[in-house]
């Protein structure tokens, strides 16, 4: 079947040796330019993504800039905030969007954490995570309505100790055979909420 | 004919990929959870499957047995790889749900064994009916499973199988036990291998069955289908 050229030659170890390196080169070939191909298609949906996140956890009517474009980060310590910040018309401060990193149980959970300018939560939403499909993924809205539980949470009115699952005393629940995924969120969003007020203060 | 008889037989049942021959245990024990999760990893090794099978089918003149196990391998990675970013590009939303199985399909040794041991000595014909077959027999055992795991495991079946296929499947979601409390053990890697360990025997014990019905009427010649069994 094979041409007898590529017969005669296929147990030389020069024909091997060229015939892995083609295969190399293809593969890279295709992935090289499937990327180039792809690349400003992915980076749209993720856009439309973060818009669409955005949309749940602050609303529309809460102001009226281009968030996207306020794009900014600040760290305290060694924790990094991604931050847009909502104008109203006047071009006042009206809130916050922060997208911060939680230490879950199977690696760092992205959230998207909306607040107002008194700095009571709008609504907390993932953006991606890797945790245990069936008990951790409970913190995504589409499996369970846990995460609604942070909404006009603030650190006004829920004490520090309050900050935290059940099982540490506070007042969020956990999952049954899921602790560390929610308490890592819970305490991710309470620091986040520290971290901008101190941040507000300075 | 019957050779393709054969092939589908194999796949879904005789030499099914994890009853059979025990491969792709790994992905396996970790997706099935619920009945949803396994189905998206079965549709999506069923694709690379096909793919890997006819291309491996259609290049094994031209590769020296020597290096075919690493061409092979790049070749499934690239695969893999497309995949995940053609689907994330241009069909986002079920990149969504399946994103997260994708990457194991590259784990799963059960497309290279198939590649290796069938697809590369085969024509392209028989090899991708040998994959699909393959593909459907890991996704029914993987829905199976996944369905036992999550009935015990949190009383639900096929919940959340409209984020999968799209909302006109919401009524294929049941909750076969309302207000159940879920038995974790079953949902956890543990549970997976016990019921997998019930399956194999299941399937084992059904095998034999079959056997030794055969036998008895190959009887009084010695059925040499009967001693190949067992590998």
């Amino acid at each position: 079947m094979a041409l007898p050229c590529v017969e005669k030659h296929i147990n030389s170890s020069i024909y091997q040796s060229l015939s892995l390196a083609f295969a190399v080169g293809i593969s890279s070939a295709l992935l090289v330019g499937l990327n180039i191909i792809t690349e400003p298609a992915i980076a749209q949906r993720e856009n439309e993504d973060k818009l669409a996140a955005i949309d749940l956890v602050m609303p529309q009517q809460h102001y009226s800039n281009s968030l996207l474009a306020t794009e900014h980060s600040f760290s305290i310590d060694d924790r990094t905030y991604t931050v847009y910040n909502a104008l109203d018309k006047q071009q006042q401060a009206s809130g916050y969007v922060v997208q911060l990193s939680a230490k879950g149980y199977a690696g760092p959970i992205n959230l998207l954490v909306g607040v107002n300018a008194e700095l009571s939560i709008t609504g907390v939403r993932v953006l991606n995570h890797s945790e245990t499909p069936g008990l951790g993924d409970k913190i995504e809205l589409a499996k369970n309505p846990w995460i609604l539980s942070f909404n006009d949470k603030s650190l006004a009115n829920t004490t520090s100790k309050g900050w935290a699952v059940k099982k540490d005393g506070g007042e969020f629940d956990q999952f049954t055979g899921a602790t560390i995924t929610p308490r890592a969120v819970v305490n991710a969003v309470h620091q986040a909420l520290l971290d901008l007020n101190t941040k507000q203060g300075s | 004919m019957s050779q393709y008889k054969r092939i589908i037989a194999d796949g879904l049942w005789n030499n099914n990929v994890v009853l059979g021959q025990c491969l792709a245990l790994c992905p396996l024990l970790a997706v099935t959870s619920s009945a949803t999760n396994g189905l998206g990893l079965g549709l999506a090794s069923l694709v690379v499957m096909v793919l890997a099978n006819l291309i491996s089918a259609l290049t094994k003149d031209y590769v020296s047995r020597a290096v075919r196990i690493p061409i092979n391998i790049l070749m499934i990675a690239t695969l893999v790889t497309i995949t995940d970013m053609v689907l994330n590009a241009w069909v986002h939303p079920l990149h969504k749900v399946l994103g997260l199985f994708i990457p194991l399909i590259v784990t799963n040794c059960a497309i290279l064994g198939r590649v290796e041991s069938f697809a590369s000595r085969q024509a392209p014909l028989p090899a991708v009916v040998d994959g699909l077959a393959m593909g459907i027999g890991f996704t029914w055992v993987l829905v199976f499973l996944g369905g036992i795991r999550e009935i015990i495991g949190s009383g639900t079946l096929f919940a959340d199988a409209h984020i999968l296929l799209g909302s006109a499947f919401r009524a294929i979601e049941f909750t076969v036990v309302p207000d159940y409390r879920g038995l974790l053990l079953v949902i956890l890697p543990p549970g997976g291998f016990i019921v997998l360990g019930i399956l194999l025997s299941v399937h084992r014990q059904i095998q034999q069955k079959l056997e030794s019905m055969a036998a008895l009427k190959a009887t009084p010649e010695l059925s040499p289908t009967a001693q190949s069994k067992g590998a």
